[in-house]
C-alpha cells in the first residue's frame, strides 16, 4: 500500500508540479495567469494519443510533434488572448480572455476528439519495475527543472526572461524585446504543459476531463508556493500528489477533494500571496 | 419622468414574455420558462459580477444547492414545495457567503479559481452522498401545487419571480449600495476612503445573489422534473457568467437581454446545440477584446452625445457656507512622531504636524519626500511603525481606512480615481455613502427611508456640483470628462461629507493657470467655513497664496515649518527646493 501511495502520489504530483511551472513561466513572461495552462496539459495527452495511436507515427516523431503543437498553442494563446488585452487599459481582463480561449479548447476537443477517456500508448516498453507510467512524469519534471535552471542561469535569453519578470519597465527601457520574449515564454510554457500531459498520458489517459482538473490542481501549488516561485511550485505539486493519494487510501472518495479545497482556501485566506511569496507594499 | 422612460424597456420585455403562451407553441413556453429561471439566478449574480466586478465563474454550484435542497425537502415530505423554495433561498444565501468569502482577500484569477473549485466539490458531493441525493441515479424534482402545475401556470410563476428579481436588482443598482459596489470595482481605494466597507457590502450582495441562485435552482428542479449531478454542468456556469459580460457590466438591462439571447439562440439553430458553449466562449473573447462594455455600452446614448468643447469650470466659492456650517471649538488633527519605512526606505522619519480647523496647511517638498505617504498615514492606507495620528485626544486606529470618512476626513488622489461608466452625479453621490440611513433590505424593496436617502444624497450632490462648477455636466459619464474636470469632481465628492478635514493630493496638477486661481479661491472658501485643509502641492504660487502654514519635507523629515513668508525666506528651502 505504501509503495502504491508513493509511486502514484509522486507521479501525479510531478504532473501537477509541471502545470504549476507552466503557470509560473507564463506569469514571469507577462504577469498573466492563464486558464489555458491545464487545458494545454490535457492537449499534451490528446495529441500524443492522436499522433501515435491514430496516425501511427513512431514515438520519436510523435513526441516532438506533440511538444511543438503545444508550444504553438502557447503562441496562439499569447497572440489571441493576451496581446490584445495587454495593449488595452484594463489588463486584468486577461482572466476573461484566457478563460474564453480555454473553454474553446476544451469544447473543440470534446467535439472533435471524444468526451470519453481514450488510451495512451506505452512509450519505453519493456518490463521495468515500477512501471514506466509512474516514473515518466518524474523524469519529465526533473528534465524541466534542469532545463529551466540551465536556461535561466546560463543563457542570455534566460537572463532576459528573468529581467522581464523582475521589472518589466526597466527591462523594456534597456531595450529588451518584451513582446518577443513574452511570445517565447508562452511557447515554452505550452511545451512544458504538453510534456506534462504526454508524460502523464498513461496515468491520466487522453481525456478532456483532465483540462479543468489540471487547471485547478496545477494552480494549488502555485497559489500555496507563491506566484512565480518554481521551487515552491514543484515542492507543492509533489506534496499535493502525495497528500491526495494518501488521503485516497485512508479516507477515500469525495472527502479528499473537499479536504484539498478546504486547505487551499484556508491557506490562501491566511496568506493571499502564498506561503513563500511577498505581499505587495503600496496601493495608493 | 426619467424613471418612467428608464422602465420602458423592462415593461416591454415582460409584456412580450407574458404573451408567449398565447402563441400556442409548447416548446416555446419551455424555452421561455428556462430563460426566466436562468434570469432569476443571473439577476443576482449580476450584482456580484457586473457591479462588484468579482469573477465568480462557478455559480452553478448555488443552482445545484438550491435544486437539491428543494427536491430533498419535498421528496421527504418535510415541507410543501413553496416553503421548500424559501428554505432553499436561505440555504443559498448562506452558501453564497461561503463561496464569496474568499473574495474579501483574493483577487481576480485566484477568486475565480476558488469558485471553480467549489463548483467541482458540490457536484462531487451530490454524486457521492447517495443516501440523500440519490447519487448518479438522481432525485425527483418538486411538483408545484395547482394552478402552478400546468405548463403555463409554472411559466407565469417563474416570470413573476423574474420580474420581482429585476425590480429588486434595479432598486439596488440605483441605491447607495449599488454605487458603492461599482465604486469598489473601479476605484477601490477611493471607495474605502469614503467609508465603504468592502466586507459588509460584499457579504450582503453574496447573501442576496446566493438566495436568488438557489431559488432558481428549485425552479430548475421543477422544470427538469428529475435531477442528476449531470444536469449541473460547468457549461451552465459559463452561460450565466457570459450572459452578464455580453450584457455589459454595471447594467441590468444588458444582462437581461444577454440571458434571453444565450438561452434562445441554440434552440433556434439546432445544428449549433453541440457547439453552443464553444460559441459562447468565442463571443466572450470577442466582447472582451472589442467591446468590454457589452450590449449596455451599445445602448448607452450618453456615449454619443456631444459635449461643448469650450466649456469652463467656474466654481462658486460663495456657496460653500450653505454646505458647511462653521462649528466653533473643533479639535485639531495632530501627527506626532510618525515613522514609516518601506523596507530600507524611510518614507517618513519622525514627523510632527498639526492641522488646525479653519486653516490651510501646505505640505511641500521634492518627489519622494513623504508627502503622499503622510496623507496615506492619515487616511489609513499606510500604518506607521511608530507615532500616532489623533484628532483632539482621540487616536485614529492605524489602517482601518473605512473609519476615516465617519471621522469627517475626506481626501482626493494624485491621479483622480473616478468611475468612468457612472455619471458625474453618481460619482459625487458616492462621496456621501455613509450618510445613508436605509439598510440593504430597505433598498432592495425601495422602502420610504431608502427613497428619502436618495433624495437627500441627490440634493447634496447637486449642491456640491454647483459649488465646484460642474452642475452642467452632472448627467454625463465621468470617462468623458477632461482631466481638470475630474479634479474638480473629486473635490465635489470629498465635499459630500461636509468634512472637518480635507486632504488634497496635488489638486492643481494638470490645471491651467486660470483654473488654479479658481481652485485657490474655492479652497479658501472651504477653509473659511471651518474645515482644516491639508494641501500637498508643487505649485509654489498656489501654496504661498492660500496657505496659513507650510511644512517643508525632505527625505521624510521636516526641513522647515512656518508661515508662507517665513518659508519663502528660509535659505535651505530656497536652495533645496524652491530655487531662486
Amino acid at each position: 500500500m505504501l509503495s502504491s501511495i508513493l509511486s502514484t502520489g509522486f507521479a501525479i504530483g510531478a504532473i501537477y508540479a509541471l502545470i504549476a511551472v507552466t503557470y509560473n513561466v507564463m506569469f514571469s513572461a507577462s504577469r498573466v495567469m492563464s486558464f489555458t495552462a491545464g487545458q494545454v496539459g490535457m492537449l499534451g495527452g490528446v495529441f500524443g494519443a492522436w499522433f501515435i495511436l491514430r496516425l501511427h507515427l513512431p514515438i520519436v516523431a510523435g513526441f516532438p510533434l506533440t511538444l511543438l503543437t503545444c508550444a504553438g498553442i502557447g503562441v496562439l494563446t499569447e497572440i489571441v488572448a493576451v496581446r490584445p488585452v495587454m495593449a488595452g487599459l484594463e489588463k486584468h481582463l486577461y482572466v476573461l480572455s484566457t478563460l474564453a480561449l480555454a473553454l474553446m479548447m476544451q469544447q473543440f476537443t470534446a467535439i472533435e476528439w471524444s468526451t470519453e477517456p481514450q488510451p495512451f500508448p506505452r512509450i519505453v516498453g519493456g518490463g521495468f519495475a515500477p512501471d514506466e507510467k509512474f516514473w515518466l512524469p518524474l523524469l519529465a519534471c526533473a528534465a524541466v527543472i534542469l532545463g529551466l535552471e540551465l536556461l535561466y542561469r546560463r543563457t542570455l535569453v534566460g537572463r532576459a526572461f528573468l529581467a522581464i519578470a523582475e521589472d518589466n519597465y526597466a527591462a523594456r527601457a534597456l531595450g529588451l524585446p518584451e513582446r518577443d520574449l513574452r511570445m517565447a515564454g508562452f511557447a515554452l510554457a505550452g511545451a512544458i504543459a504538453g510534456l506534462a500531459g504526454f508524460a502523464g498520458g498513461q496515468l491520466l489517459l487522453a481525456s478532456i476531463a483532465n483540462g479543468p482538473m489540471l487547471n485547478f490542481y496545477g494552480f494549488v501549488p502555485v497559489a500555496l508556493g507563491g506566484l512565480g516561485n518554481n521551487r515552491g511550485a514543484i515542492a507543492g505539486g509533489l506534496l499535493l500528489g502525495l497528500f491526495q493519494q494518501a488521503a485516497n487510501f485512508l479516507v477515500g472518495g469525495v472527502l479528499v477533494s473537499v479536504a484539498v479545497f478546504a486547505a487551499f482556501i484556508v491557506v490562501l485566506m491566511a496568506a493571499p500571496q502564498g506561503l513563500f511569496g511577498t505581499p505587495p507594499m503600496r496601493r495608493v | 419622468m426619467r424613471s418612467r422612460v428608464a422602465a420602458l424597456p423592462y415593461v416591454l420585455i415582460f409584456a412580450a414574455a407574458t404573451a408567449i403562451p398565447l402563441a400556442g407553441d409548447d416548446y416555446l413556453v419551455v424555452i421561455a420558462t428556462r430563460a426566466a429561471v436562468y434570469w432569476v439566478l443571473v439577476s443576482g449574480l449580476n450584482l456580484v459580477v457586473g457591479f462588484a466586478g468579482q469573477l465568480a465563474i462557478g455559480w452553478v454550484s448555488l443552482l445545484t444547492i438550491g435544486a437539491y435542497t428543494t427536491s430533498i425537502i419535498v421528496a421527504r415530505d418535510w415541507l410543501g414545495p413553496l416553503p421548500a423554495l424559501a428554505v432553499a433561498g436561505v440555504a443559498g444565501a448562506l452558501a453564497g457567503v461561503l463561496v464569496g468569502l474568499p473574495a474579501l482577500r483574493l483577487r481576480t484569477f485566484y477568486f475565480a479559481m476558488t469558485t471553480l473549485g467549489f463548483a467541482t466539490i458540490v457536484t462531487q458531493v451530490a454524486l457521492a452522498w447517495t443516501e440523500v441525493t440519490g447519487g448518479g441515479i438522481g432525485i425527483t424534482g418538486p411538483a408545484l401545487p395547482a394552478p402552478l402545475d400546468s405548463q403555463t401556470g409554472f411559466y407565469l410563476f417563474c416570470l413573476a419571480l423574474a420580474a420581482v428579481c429585476t425590480w429588486m436588482t434595479l432598486n439596488i443598482a440605483a441605491s447607495r449600495f449599488g454605487r458603492a459596489l461599482v465604486g469598489l470595482r473601479d476605484a477601490e481605494v477611493a471607495a474605502e476612503a469614503m467609508g465603504i466597507s468592502k466586507a459588509n457590502l460584499l457579504v450582503m450582495v453574496f447573501l442576496f445573489s446566493g438566495a436568488t441562485a438557489a431559488v432558481a435552482g428549485g425552479l430548475f428542479a421543477t422544470l427538469q422534473s428529475y435531477i442528476t449531478p449531470d444536469a449541473f454542468t460547468f457549461d451552465l456556469s459559463v452561460l450565466f457568467f457570459i450572459a452578464i459580460l455580453i450584457g455589459g457590466r454595471g447594467s441590468v438591462l444588458g444582462p437581461l437581454l444577454g440571458t434571453v439571447l444565450l438561452t434562445a439562440l441554440p434552440e433556434f439553430a439546432a445544428p449549433l446545440v453541440a457547439w453552443s458553449t464553444f460559441l459562447y466562449a468565442a463571443l466572450l473573447l470577442v466582447i472582451v477584446i472589442a467591446l468590454p462594455g457589452g450590449i449596455a455600452d451599445l445602448l448607452d446614448q450618453r456615449r454619443r452625445r456631444k459635449l461643448p468643447e469650450d466649456r469652463l469650470v467656474v466654481p462658486r466659492p460663495d456657496l460653500v457656507p450653505s454646505l458647511i456650517a462653521p462649528q466653533p471649538d473643533r479639535p485639531a488633527m495632530i501627527l506626532s512622531g510618525v515613522r514609516l519605512s518601506f523596507g530600507a526606505v524611510r518614507a517618513i522619519d519622525g514627523l510632527d504636524l498639526m492641522l488646525r480647523p479653519g486653516e490651510v496647511h501646505g505640505l511641500i517638498g521634492p518627489n519622494g519626500s513623504g508627502k503622499t505617504t503622510t496623507l496615506n498615514v492619515i487616511s489609513g492606507f499606510s500604518v506607521p511603525q511608530e507615532g500616532e495620528v489623533r484628532i483632539g485626544d482621540a487616536p485614529l486606529p492605524g489602517g482601518a481606512t473605512q473609519t476615516r470618512a465617519g471621522l469627517g476626513i475626506a481626501r482626493t488622489f494624485q491621479t483622480p480615481r473616478a468611475i468612468g461608466e457612472a455619471s458625474v452625479r453618481e460619482n459625487v453621490m458616492i462621496g456621501g455613502t455613509i450618510e445613508g440611513r436605509a439598510s440593504f433590505a430597505e433598498c432592495v424593496l425601495a422602502l420610504p427611508r431608502h427613497r428619502r436617502d436618495e433624495a437627500t444624497l441627490r440634493a447634496q450632490a447637486e449642491r456640491c456640483l454647483r459649488i465646484v462648477g460642474l452642475e452642467a455636466l452632472a448627467d454625463e459619464r465621468a470617462d468623458r470628462l477632461q482631466h481638470s474636470e475630474l479634479r474638480f469632481m473629486e473635490v465635489a465628492r470629498a465635499l459630500m461629507l461636509c468634512p472637518a478635514f480635507l486632504l488634497l493630493d496635488e489638486p492643481a496638477a494638470g490645471l491651467s493657470a486660470d483654473e488654479i486661481t479658481r481652485l485657490g479661491a474655492l479652497i479658501k472658501a472651504v477653509k473659511e467655513a471651518g474645515c482644516g485643509v491639508l494641501l500637498v502641492e508643487h505649485h509654489a504660487d498656489l501654496i504661498f497664496e492660500i496657505c496659513d502654514r507650510v511644512t517643508v519635507l525632505n527625505l521624510g523629515r521636516e526641513l522647515a515649518a512656518g508661515t508662507p513668508s517665513e518659508i519663502r525666506a528660509h535659505r535651505e528651502v530656497v536652495s533645496a527646493y524652491l530655487g531662486g
